[in-house]
């Protein structure tokens, strides 16, 4: 199996073969991790870029860990440390990464589109890990690849998912990896932080989350940014937990082995509460487990030696 | 004398009602006759002195045209364009006069500025009027010295890139200007509303993860302006229309005979927010590029007259403001060079008939800001320009004279070219002394 593709920009343009050989090449390096020597020499002496414009830990670590373990050097530069401050602009910051022979850059920017107008500048592979509102390929990934082990397959998956549809790359992401897969998504939230025309994205939009969660058999939780109360998306975390965040009680009018996803970072007693997070239903931490395997099959197929050229 | 003659074209002078074959003669830079070529008999011997003659058949001469709506960036922004360049690319757009807006740095709001553009405007190839800031600096706080600016030179008032937030002074701006017969541009948007949105908000913002900018930003304040228009029976226009719903105030509001005209811009009148799909910062403009349903509203409303004028906005913005992400770009297009091809589109797809053409781009335009401009009557200054409607060209951008090539029709098969422009008597742009 091949890919030609050089990079990964979103779901929204992969093919369900490519999403297919995404996961069961996850699958396969799952292992990799459980061995006491987590390392393979696959991708040997490449080097990857991880460029954060947007301070991010989890998908960061997860993806210096999955180039480490492919054996690839990975080198971070995040917008604290980089040119960015400086007034350098992205086409002069990816020039002079490309200068160095990087094979990939891997980067998240909090403006949607970056990784493509990166993708135009540069010759190396690019990564999307996060751009604005737009994608999170690689966390869409894991969600699938964490839903599959659980359930056995995607096809017929009935997945809600809860928040902040508007400025969520996770739910776009998401809705177009489950949908491709003959899933079928719901989306609900505070109808200020519904987008118009979400439904073209191949999903439903729920008047509301008993509606969107009743029949759900994977409930995603999106992390809600509490700088949003400022311009008045919603009152208060009070009330935004009381109509919109998972606890027991609603939990009891979803179904009886519903399973509850999260991209995290957790707001703790808003979007979910801690008994809920914590309990039975939660694969949060299978979730973060698959994402560094999602993203050695990323590196995997875009670097490894199976590129077509 | 020097005498130049335009010979065999089509001529089309709507404000004449003239659409045939004629002879144009051209003595002291004003139009000294018109005459159907089939009955003219006089004798014209090529390569007398004093004597230029342009052989104009199969070619279409109209009135120079004009445009209510460019930014030249001179003073202030230089890197941009200037007031020569922005010249140059108004000639070879067909455009005889251009009106250039206030949001300069310094701000074109005070005599000194627009004496400044006027000198700069004396060596330019078109006549380039300038027009004032309604407020100090743009500011929306206190009112130009309007008398004086166009003692200066003003042909009208605009704090366009900016609205004027507070409705008072805007009432007060239009009661004011009626004295002077001055019209105010407005640059309509709630900007409280736009937010912090990028494009138009819909589907496509939704799938590109891109802020929207709801209609309702320009909506809300076409409607209060157009009412205070009513309230203080000043001359209002509203600049670059983009919505449907803004369509239908400005139509309701003429048919109630408020004093309102309006302009759309080619950009807004040929693409839509699907323009930004690869997140192309040439499609980044204010207002937004707007859906579908809305381009074919302002098509229909420019057909029936509540679009008045098409107006370029022509936006030049550099490479440092474009080729950066999205969210951070710059707005604007660059339009001079363009706007006749893309209009003269709507007649090849019948939106339009050529006559129409004429009118919104050049008899029109004079109107709204009473310009003695837009007409081939005789007395006329000679503004004409002359265009090859079978001619096809594709837009490159390093070819543009405008001193930035931010343009989304770039690679763009065009019909209909422009090849002479002629401003007071003499030929300013000529196709075949291009490269």
């Amino acid at each position: 199996m091949k890919t030609k593709r050089k990079d990964l920009l979103g779901i929204e343009n992969l093919t369900v073969d490519e999403i297919e050989l995404l996961l069961s090449t996850a699958e396969s390096f799952k292992e990799v991790s459980a061995r006491e020597i987590k390392k393979v020499p696959t991708l040997r002496g490449k080097t990857v870029i991880n460029l954060f414009y947007e301070p991010s830990t989890r998908t960061r670590t997860s993806f210096e860990i999955a180039a480490k373990r492919m054996s690839a050097d990975a080198v971070n530069i995040s917008i604290a440390s980089s040119s960015a401050v400086k007034g350098e602009t992205l086409k002069d910051t990816a020039r002079n990464l490309e200068a160095m022979k990087p094979d990939a850059i891997v980067i998240r920017h909090s403006s949607a589109g970056t990784p493509e107008m990166l993708s135009r500048y540069v010759g190396c592979s690019v990564i999307n890990a996060g751009d604005g509102a737009h994608e999170h390929p690689s966390q869409a990934l894991l969600d699938l690849l964490t839903v599959k082990e659980r359930l056995g397959r995607i096809e017929g998956v009935r997945l809600a998912i809860v928040g902040d549809i508007a400025h969520s790359r996770v739910a776009r992401s998401n809705i177009y990896g489950f949908t491709k897969l003959g899933a079928s998504v719901t989306v609900a939230g505070p109808p200020t932080m519904m987008p118009p025309g979400i439904e073209r994205l191949g999903c439903r939009a729920a008047a509301n989350m008993t509606d969107a969660i009743k029949d759900a058999d994977v409930i995603m939780m999106l992390r809600i940014q509490l700088e949003r109360q400022d311009e008045a998306f919603f009152p208060s975390a009070r009330e935004y937990s009381r109509l919109y965040g998972l606890d027991a009680d609603k939990l009891r009018t979803a179904k009886k082995d519903v399973i509850i996803l999260h991209p995290g970072p957790v707001n703790r007693g808003v979007e979910i509460s801690p008994d809920v997070a914590d309990g039975p239903y939660s694969l949060i931490l299978d979730q973060v487990t698959n994402g560094v395997a999602v993203r050695m099959a990323i590196f995997y197929l875009l670097l490894g030696a199976s590129r077509e050229t | 004398m020097q005498r130049l003659v335009i010979k065999g074209g089509r001529v089309v002078d709507p404000a004449s009602g003239i659409d045939a074959l004629c002879n144009i003669y051209i003595m002291g830079g004003r139009i000294a006759s018109v005459k159907a070529a089939k009955d003219d008999e006089t004798e014209l011997i090529p390569g007398a002195p004093g004597l230029e003659i342009i052989d104009a058949a199969g070619l279409v001469v109209m009135p120079g045209l004009v445009d209510l709506h460019t930014h030249l960036r001179e003073p202030g922004f230089e890197y941009k364009e200037t007031i020569q360049t922005g010249a140059e690319a108004a000639a070879a757009g067909g455009f005889t006069t251009i009106l250039c807006m206030a949001n300069t740095r310094p701000v074109n709001d005070n005599q000194s500025v627009t004496s400044y553009i006027v000198n700069k405007a004396k060596g330019a190839l078109v006549n380039v009027l300038p027009v004032g800031a309604v407020t100090v600096g743009l500011k929306g706080e206190r009112l130009t010295e309007a008398a004086e600016l166009k003692d200066a030179g003003c042909v009208a008032l605009s704090d366009d890139g900016m609205p004027i937030v507070k409705s008072g002074l805007m009432r007060r701006a239009l009661e004011y200007s009626k004295a002077l017969d001055l019209t105010i541009i407005s640059h309509a948007e709630d900007m409280e509303l736009a937010g912090k949105g990028v494009m138009n908000e819909g589907a496509v913002s939704t799938r590109l993860g891109l802020k929207g900018i709801p209609n309702a930003a320009e909506e809300a304040v076409i409607a209060r302006d157009i009412r205070l228009a009513e309230l203080t029976k000043g001359r209002l226009h509203i600049a670059h229309v983009s919505t449907r719903g803004s369509v239908e105030l400005i139509r309701s509001a003429k048919k109630a005979g408020v004093t309102v005209t309006a302009e759309a811009t080619p950009h807004h009148l040929t693409l839509t927010d699907e323009a930004a799909a690869g997140y192309d910062t040439n499609a980044k403009m204010n207002p937004p590029l707007r859906a579908k349903v809305d381009v074919d509203c302002l098509r229909q409303a420019l057909k029936d007259g509540t679009i008045d004028v098409v107006a370029t906005d022509h936006a030049p913005q550099s490479v440092m403001e474009k080729d950066v992400e999205f969210d951070r770009a710059a707005n604007g297009i660059v339009g001079l060079e363009t706007a006749f091809s893309l209009v003269y589109g709507l007649v090849e797809e019948g939106v339009l008939t050529f006559n129409e053409l004429v009118k919104v781009m050049s008899l029109n335009p004079s109107k709204v800001m009473s310009l003695d401009k837009g007409t081939l009557r005789v007395g006329a200054s000679a503004d004409i320009a002359i265009a090859d409607l079978d001619a096809e060209w594709t837009v490159d951008p390093s070819t543009l004279k405008s001193k930035s090539k931010n343009t989304p029709y770039a690679g763009k098969a065009m019909k209909g070219k422009i090849v002479k422009t002629i401003v007071g008597g003499k030929i300013v742009f000529d196709c075949l002394k291009e490269a």
